[in-house]
């Protein structure tokens, strides 16, 4: 096998979703908030409410382009450079991506274009129900996207068919209500919410900070607050629900994210502050908070929480029991009817995954040795420093939406919107979201590691049969292509934004409104 | 589990809505890639070009999404042959989906600066994002028609042994010619349709009464090419149509020819390659006497007998293997598991009718042709 491969089609594969993951949070947050505004322009009728609405769809627009041209890539990214993964999960992994397209994309870009384009073709309700279907879309859209994900991380109703040498579907409810998929879906659709709800109010902020606007920036400060306040408080309280959910599945990743190496007697501590240590396998300079770790992980006091150590021991128990049930499979391969292996298979099957780990270091893992198996059940800890630090600043930055968003509800309804210390914190603190986004998914995704498919299928086993050269064509073309729309897009919604609301002709305003009633803010 | 339908039964179906999908791609896809290909040339000036994208620019969105759901659909219901055949013709996908996403940004991108070189940069990108695709998609069926180099190990995994260069022969380079002609056919038929009368639609008539003609030649010229040159795979007789899907035992070979075989024994798959024939011919006529639904009638209808041609010609071959035949890909050992094939199908059986209903309302609402005019009084076209 050869490893730069199987690094370089990571690295491809991070790059492409991470890049597409800077446009779609803004995307499913921004619709919604678009009905929203749209909704006031029709229930009261006033203009100003037009104007806003307008404005942050054109936002929306360009970076919805940027979203959907990525999302190109990641369609077929697992079949060009994850060929055997799709072969072997297909069954089951394809399903959620092609009701996606057929449920939920196709609602979203069908009536993209009539939003854009129908605003004098429909009437206001109807135009209204347009610009629902594309938040829905695109909603749902990320819906079948996480319960393809939530799959990976946690593989129900699904079992290896040694016929068709891969997993096959047996119980699609139970992929569909995969508990790690819900929690996962309504984690990721509430930060692109609060995504949004930051970019709304920071721009808005901009605008009250030049004194640009006024009538239209404090209207859409108002929405976004309202909106982002309500998100923020959710993207953490159910991201704690991901907590939760972990426990059952991912006791791995848990242990990783908290550089826990010794199991946490009940009640477990959850640690704020430390040191991991690869080398000595030991934390330093940790400071514990008592309980929470119990009360988040196990929501009881009295259940402990496995630590890395153990944990490492149960899977070189599962990398033998493995190596049985992979030596009963090569059996089936040229003898399917041989009732013996059959039977092997049977009792040592839930375990066929770990003994692909071992082919990581021999082509044949009934060859390997007690070291062998002993490093590779070392390889089912996750990067511990990377997962420690990235969850700190990810749960950092998403209490701090919390208060954030709070202070800015205080202050739009008190009606405070010159308060210009909050206006200048609003603008610097719009690259935080993507941080804390894009850090959710390095959690996910790397404390899967080294699984592609939890248990199932090791990442290095998923890849195409590839030369480095064609990654690389592909890698450097990918970043340098990306990296030119991504200058083009940053440089035209500053363009947008410096042009203001009313650069339309017809939305033309030479004074801006007084500010009238606003119908979100609590009086 | 007793399921509604057999398994044969419904890989036979998936069969069918893949060429579904793929002809829904090209009837609809088809004419923005065809529009985006011909924008150079129908329109000059920048009110021109700028009339030619607005007879696309609500609607290309929507459309799009049957390539998308196609990758969606094959990776469901044949994940073998979306392992086999996107990691073998990777650097031929690289170049597709980069042409692909050149097409989104140049619509919405290109109408944001008045700057006549920025405008010039996107209308080529434009090109290229609707003449590379329609090109190396034409390309990519000319490969699967000859066989694809590819052998399969015991796990199943694939190793692809060919090259890019590799990719093009003469009739290959066919294919991929009548794959433009026919989407640039029925860009240009739409263009009849949306586009008012004045130079655009002139130029666009001008170009696709050639074009129509090209797609007739080169149909017979395709044909000529697996006639002549021996094209096709045979299977062994009593295929396990029920088994699973493992194509280790698939039992195939090169069978010189072959893929003319279907014709005499379905005698009624040769409405394909009639429609085929005949659709492109009523497109030269509908284009040249300006009838637009006689020419975008008959540029669909060309489009779908052609693409109907290669998957019956082929039946039940869906990628075969030039290195090694028993690696090859049919209908009966590439599918999902038969409860994956039916779940799909419900789901499918469910929205694809609400998809056509509400694709249908939206054309509805955006009927009637662009203007010169229209572009000078609405400031939300692009």
């Amino acid at each position: 096998m050869d490893l730069a491969v199987v690094e370089l089609s990571r690295l491809q594969f991070a790059l492409t979703a991470m890049y597409h993951f800077l446009f779609v949070p803004l995307t499913l947050g921004l619709s919604f908030m678009l009905v929203i505004m749209e909704s006031l322009y029709v229930m009261t009728g006033r203009q100003i409410w037009r104007t806003v609405t307008r404005f942050w769809a054109t936002i929306f627009g360009i970076n919805f382009v940027l979203g959907v041209a990525t999302g190109i890539t990641m369609e077929f990214e697992f079949g060009t450079n994850w060929s055997y993964f799709s072969h072997y999960v297909g069954d089951i992994f394809g399903a959620p991506l092609a009701i996606e397209g057929l449920m939920a994309f196709f609602l979203e870009a069908t009536f993209v274009g009539l939003m854009f384009f129908g605003w004098d073709k429909l009437s206001k309700l109807a135009h209204l129900g347009v610009t629902f279907m594309v938040a829905l879309g695109s909603n749902l859209s990320a819906l079948w996207i996480l319960i393809a994900n939530g799959w990976m991380q946690n593989p129900v109703g699904a079992a290896f068919n040694p016929r068709t040498m891969r997993m096959e579907i047996v119980d699609f409810q139970a992929v569909l209500f995969n508990p790690v998929a819900q929690a996962k879906f309504v984690h990721a659709v509430s930060a692109g919410y609060v995504l949004a709800a930051v970019v709304v109010l920071g721009i808005s902020a901009y605008y009250l900070l030049k004194e640009r606007h006024r009538a239209f920036a404090i209207r859409s400060f108002t929405v976004a607050a309202a909106f982002g306040l309500a998100a923020s408080l959710s993207v953490v309280v159910l991201g704690d629900e991901s907590g939760y959910a972990l426990t059952d599945n991912q006791k791995m990743k848990l242990a990783a994210l908290e550089a826990m190496w010794e199991t946490e007697p009940a009640p477990a501590g959850l640690t704020l502050f430390g040191l991991p240590n690869l080398e000595t396998r030991s934390t330093g300079s940790e400071i514990k908070i008592p309980y929470v770790l119990g009360l988040i992980a196990t929501r009881s006091f009295d259940q402990e929480v496995e630590g890395i150590l153990d944990l490492v021991a149960v899977a070189e128990t599962r990398i033998e029991s493995g190596v049985i049930a992979y030596d009963a499979v090569e059996r089936l391969k040229t003898d399917p009817e041989n009732l013996a292996a059959r039977a092997q298979y049977e009792a040592h099957k839930n375990d066929l995954g770990y003994a692909m780990l071992l082919r990581r270091y021999v082509d044949d893992p009934r060859q390997a040795d007690a070291a062998a198996i002993s490093t590779a059940a070392w390889d089912t800890v996750p990067n511990v420093p990377l997962m420690f630090w990235s969850f700190r600043i990810m749960a950092g930055i998403g209490f701090l939406m919390v208060a954030f968003f709070a202070t800015a509800f205080v202050l739009a309804s008190m009606r405070r919107y010159e308060t210009r210390w909050f206006l200048r914190l609003a603008v610097l603190i719009i690259p935080l979201p993507w941080i804390a986004a894009e850090l959710g998914w390095v959690l996910a995704e790397v404390g899967r590691q080294p699984w592609a498919i939890e248990g199932v299928l090791p990442t290095f086993l998923g890849t195409s049969s590839l030369t480095v050269p064609q990654l690389w064509t592909t890698i450097i073309g990918f970043t340098v292509f990306y990296g030119i729309l991504a200058i083009v897009e940053v440089g035209l919604i500053l363009h947008t934004i410096k042009k203001g609301p009313y650069a339309k002709s017809e939305d033309q305003h030479p004074v801006d409104e007084p500010a009238g009633p606003i119908p979100v803010a609590a009086e | 589990m007793e399921l509604l339908l057999d398994y044969p039964t419904l890989r036979v179906i998936w069969w069918a809505l893949m060429g579904v999908l793929l002809i829904g791609f090209a009837l609809t896809d088809g004419f923005d890639l065809g529009v985006a290909a011909l924008l150079p040339f129908v329109g000059r000036t920048d009110a021109e070009r700028r009339q030619v994208i607005n007879t696309i620019g609500p609607t290309w969105e929507g459309n799009q999404v049957w390539f998308i759901l196609g990758g969606g659909a094959i990776f469901a219901a044949w994940p073998m042959v979306y392992a086999v055949s996107f990691s073998g013709f990777y650097l031929a996908m690289f170049l597709v989906l980069s042409a692909l996403i050149l097409r989104p940004v140049g619509f919405k991108y290109r109408s944001k600066r008045p700057d006549p070189r920025w405008r010039a940069f996107w209308d080529w990108g434009l090109f290229v994002g609707g003449f590379v695709p329609a090109l190396v998609f034409g390309v990519a069926v000319g490969n699967v028609l000859q066989g694809v180099p590819f052998r399969l190990d015991s796990d199943l995994r694939s190793f692809y042994e060919g090259t890019f260069l590799g990719l093009f022969t003469p009739f290959t380079l066919v294919c991929g010619l009548l794959s433009v002609a026919m989407l640039l056919t029925h860009g240009a038929a739409w263009l009849t349709i949306k586009a008012d009368h004045g130079p655009v639609r002139d130029r666009a008539r001008a170009i696709g009464s050639v074009t129509a003609l090209a797609s007739l030649v080169l149909f017979a010229v395709g044909f000529a090419f697996v006639r002549f040159g021996g094209l096709g795979f045979s299977l062994d007789a009593g295929a396990d149509i029920a088994g699973p899907s493992n194509p280790l035992r698939s039992g195939a070979f090169a069978a010189p020819g072959a893929w003319l075989h279907n014709y005499s024994l379905y005698p009624w798959m040769i409405a394909a390659p009639v429609l085929g024939f005949l659709g492109s011919a009523l497109a030269f006529l509908g284009i040249r006497m300006g009838r637009e639904a006689l020419a975008f009638g008959g540029s669909s209808m060309g489009a779908l007998g052609i693409i109907a041609t290669v998957g019956l010609s082929m039946f039940p071959f869906i990628l075969p293997s030039s290195i090694d035949a028993r690696s090859s890909l049919t209908v009966w050992n590439a599918s999902s598991s038969h409860l994956t094939l039916f779940i799909m199908l419900v789901v499918t059986v469910i929205f694809l009718p609400i998809v056509l209903a509400y694709t249908a309302w939206v054309f509805k609402v955006l009927w009637g042709r662009v203007t010169l005019d229209s572009l000078r009084t609405n400031p939300d076209l692009y």
